[in-house]
């Protein structure tokens, strides 16, 4: 074989430099790209002529002519194609925000309860993400949807929680804030707490760095800035009401109503993720070695302190590369809405795909945004993940 | 002095046996359920919460269930709970979708062959994975394709001539992969040069349209070029060419043979995809799916990994953008979109869009999932087969890859277990998966009663999760046994 031939000149020549043939396989890649590029976009233009189509967004500003049941912005079905897709997206956007804080309640909870040293409590959360995990999403959807709100009560014998909370298979209805004038010293408030949450939060640890002496100024600052905004209001003379939901003939006024759609995805995508994220929680806190803990008893620290100060910061960083990536899955997951009927991108788009036969353009619509979120949500991740990051030497 | 002591002991006290509340099963509750009030506030409160979920699901399930009946009267009764007998008059229907009763033999033949090909190839200890890997991924698919379509396949002579002429192209390039770059060069160039003015011809036939006689004088060329490559190859001695060439004669011998095979009429019934159903159509979709991801994947994984930008750049998108949109959009995409970018004329069965769809989205996984195992081989490895002067793909193939494959078998076993739970969005695009056929069927007015569905969602639950649940705990076994102590 000329390839260990020892008795070759040492100088490279032109065939078997590296260079050159990375550089040939790349322009012969290139040119088959681009061939089949043009092989695909041919057909796709012989065809789009046939069906008599054209590729564009001209129907963006048309009459819709269809509702959708949640609209976070005013939209009838008046409206246009383009005003119907941006509904649908800020409806995934809502389901996802939402769906990612209660998943990671869920998720955390769980965790910490599967090495809890109650063995009862232990085995309830072994049992719930063992069963959770492996059931397929969408059949957990479909039972929250069917099985579980479906045959609630309807409007008239609906669910009361104190003339408060009524949940009938129309959804929950809720009371519904109303901000008068002053309002927003709410935010005044928000700000001042916040601002005065850093301060305590500076001054406690630079007395703890001099005397040593310890005050729980985390607690206190979430307190502050829990209890701001209501301090804002009241001096303002609390300009907000609610406006409580009544049960009339024909459903509640006033008020407002989370869809039954809306719920059974919520519940069903952070029951599902929250099983994902209490499996990382949990090996992540178990891959904080556990001399770890015996060096901080050895230190004398308390064990509530161990949990927050040496376990917590180390198994955080274990944690958040696959949470981040947990987030993304339930973002795209937001997805599987067309099938229970909650409005999003995906059941805005396919609507609109029926009605205009835009297949190219609404499915680029829909492979951008889900894109650009899943960049987006990492990005903000790999920014979280790089602050909480080990400093090596 | 030594009597000052009034006594001293001259032997150890007996060892008094630990408190009854510390030892045996008395001592395991006193410590795991009610160390301190706390932990007693606890388990009095999960154990309330576990009773009462329990003796509804029991209740609902076995007490109020009904057994027996032949339509929706025996469930459609005041308290009823569990419909068993819906299950059980549509369970088969289930399995096999809507696939003709008489032929059903078939896919019992192809569970069974599945059965019998998977089972060996789990258990670390039995031998021959090498064919057993052969059966699983390259007869197994062959066979339940003839099986489950009924074979018989209108191929044509040209795509004959097409794979033939594929060949071809590849043996014209097989001197350089033996006699490295230079004199392979030298060996094969007039080969090369007519597959180079083959394909040149076979584009340009597409673009002014010669018809047959374009893609007949490429197909011509590209076996002359096919031809001149394997004639340098034979006419030498050396024992690397005879093994490539070998290895160029089974694949060349066995597509063909496979592409005739499929033509065969062995008098099978026609079965149409569309008659598919139920778990079947759910494991032929995660099975494709696995299977055509697996050398997606590796090839995908060694694109990132590459120091060509261009290729490195292509995987990186490729990877990114599937793993970056949801299997939804994908599945739309092969069903709405994808009969747009194909030569006027064809068509492809909904079923076949979906495993297109399910094949493209698993490899984008399957190539992360790969990358981890080619990160995780020691630099060494890829340094020793180097300095040893083995070309690129002999490491890829005899000292990487069968490396990192075996670290990551759990992480396929967890990839082929997400697949299998979302199988069940092949619904959206209209087929009648296990999911959407156990909807279907509650759906039916001869069984509608309060407590069809959730009876079909608990049965349909159920089956997902014991295959789930036992890949899950299969997927962890295997990283126990590769966990060798030497963990990086």
């Amino acid at each position: 074989m000329s390839a260990v031939d020892n008795t070759q000149e040492p100088t490279v020549s032109f065939w078997n430099d590296p260079k050159t043939r990375s550089l040939a396989l790349q322009a012969l890649m290139i040119v088959v790209l681009l061939l089949v590029g043009y092989y695909l976009f041919s057909n796709a233009a012989i065809n789009l002529a046939k069906l008599n189509k054209t590729f564009g967004y001209e129907f963006w500003p048309r009459k819709a002519g269809f509702d959708l049941s949640q609209t976070p912005i005013e939209y009838t079905s008046d409206s246009s194609y383009g005003r119907a897709i941006i509904v649908g997206f800020l409806n995934t956007l809502m389901i996802a925000v939402l769906g990612i804080m209660l998943a990671t309640l869920i998720g955390f909870s769980v965790g910490i309860m599967r090495l809890s040293k109650n063995w009862l409590i232990a085995k309830i959360a072994m049992v719930y993400i063992e069963t959770v995990r492996n059931i397929p999403l969408l059949l957990q959807l479909i039972v929250w949807y069917k099985v579980v709100l479906g045959p609630l009560p309807d409007n008239k014998q609906a669910l009361n929680f104190g003339n408060v909370f009524y949940l009938s298979k129309k959804g929950l209805n809720l009371p519904s804030p109303i901000f008068g004038a002053g309002a927003w010293m709410a935010i005044v408030g928000l700000i001042i707490g916040i601002v005065g949450a850093l301060v305590i939060r500076r001054w406690a640890i630079s007395r703890q760095m001099t005397t040593g002496q310890m005050f729980p100024h985390l607690s206190l600052g979430i307190l502050i800035v829990v209890l701001s905004p209501f301090a804002g209001l009241l001096v303002a003379g609390w300009p907000m009401t609610f406006d409580y939901p009544v049960a009339g003939t024909f459903g509640f006024r006033g008020g407002a109503t989370v869809l039954p759609e809306f719920l059974a995805m919520l519940i069903g995508i952070s029951v599902y993720t929250g099983s994902f994220i209490a499996e990382i929680v949990r090996s992540g806190i178990q891959a904080v070695s556990h001399g770890q803990t015996e060096a901080a008893n050895a230190l004398g620290i308390r064990a509530g302190l161990t949990t927050r100060l040496v376990i917590i910061p180390q198994a955080l960083r274990i944690i958040i590369p696959p949470l981040a990536s947990q987030f993304l899955n339930l973002t795209k997951n937001s997805s599987l809405g067309i099938v229970i009927g909650y409005p999003e991108l995906v059941y805005a788009g396919g609507t609109v795909l029926n009605q205009t036969g835009k297949a190219i353009e609404i499915v680029l619509i829909w492979m951008i945004v889900y894109l650009s979120l899943s960049l987006l949500t990492s990005a903000f991740m790999n920014w979280f993940n790089s602050r909480v990051k080990l400093v090596e030497r | 002095m030594e009597n000052s002591l009034a006594y001293v002991r001259t032997e150890d006290a007996p060892l008094l046996a630990p408190p009854a509340n510390m030892v045996g099963w008395r001592g395991w509750v006193m410590s795991n359920l009610f160390s301190n009030w706390k932990n007693t506030l606890l388990t009095v409160v999960a154990g309330y919460f576990l009773y009462i979920v329990l003796t509804n699901i029991l209740s609902w399930a076995v007490f109020r269930a009904v057994w027996t009946g032949d339509n929706r009267d025996a469930c459609a009764i005041e308290d009823a709970g569990a419909c068993w007998p819906f299950v059980k008059a549509k369970f088969l229907q289930w399995i096999y979708g809507f696939y003709p009763i008489e032929q059903r033999w078939r896919a019992n033949i192809c569970f069974l062959l599945l059965a019998g090909g998977l089972i060996p190839m789990l258990m670390p200890s039995m031998p021959h994975k090498m064919w057993n890997a052969l059966f699983l991924l390259v007869a197994f698919p062959l066979i339940a394709l003839i099986l489950l379509t009924g074979g018989n396949f209108s191929l044509t002579i040209s795509s004959f001539i097409g794979v033939g002429a594929l060949l071809a192209a590849i043996a014209a390039f097989l001197p350089l992969a033996i006699y490295g770059m230079e004199e392979g060069i030298h060996k094969a160039k007039l080969g090369i040069i007519l597959v180079g003015l083959g394909v040149f011809v076979w584009f340009a036939s597409f673009g002014i349209n010669f018809g047959g006689l374009g893609s007949a004088t490429s197909a011509l060329l590209l076996f002359a070029g096919g031809a001149f490559g394997l004639v340098q190859l034979t006419s030498s001695g050396n024992p690397a060419a005879r093994a490539n060439l070998k290895l160029w004669a089974i694949v060349a011998g066995g597509l063909i043979a496979a592409m005739l095979i499929m033509k065969i009429d062995f008098g099978l019934e026609y079965v149409e995809t569309s008659q598919w159903g139920g778990l079947l159509v759910t494991l032929v979709v995660a099975i494709t799916g696995i299977v055509a991801s697996l050398p997606l994947g590796i090839l995908l994984a060694l694109g990132r990994q590459s120091k060509m930008p261009i290729v490195k750049y292509f995987c990186v998108t490729f990877i990114e953008v599937w793993r970056g949109v949801p299997l939804i959009t994908v599945l739309f995409m092969a069903s709405v979109m994808l009969p747009l970018f194909l030569p006027p004329g064809t068509n492809f069965d909904k079923l076949t869009r979906a495993l297109i769809a399910t094949a493209i989205f698993s490899s984008a996984y399957m190539a992360e999932v790969i990358r981890g195992g080619l990160q995780a081989i020691p630099r060494g490895q890829f340094e020793a087969a180097q300095a040893l002067g083995l070309p690129y793909w002999n490491m890829m193939n005899l000292i990487v890859l069968p490396q990192a494959l075996k670290i990551v078998i759990p992480g396929i076993v967890n990839s082929f277990i997400s697949l299998f739970k979302d199988t069940t969005l092949v619904a959206v695009i209209g087929l009648y998966d296990l999911l959407n056929i156990i909807s279907a069927g509650s759906a039916d007015a001869l069984w509608a009663s309060s407590q069809t569905p959730a009876t079909g969602y608990f049965t349909a639950a159920l089956m997902f999760w014991v295959f789930c649940f036992s890949m899950s705990r299969y997927s962890q076994y295997v990283e126990h046994r590769l966990n060798t102590g030497h963990k990086r």
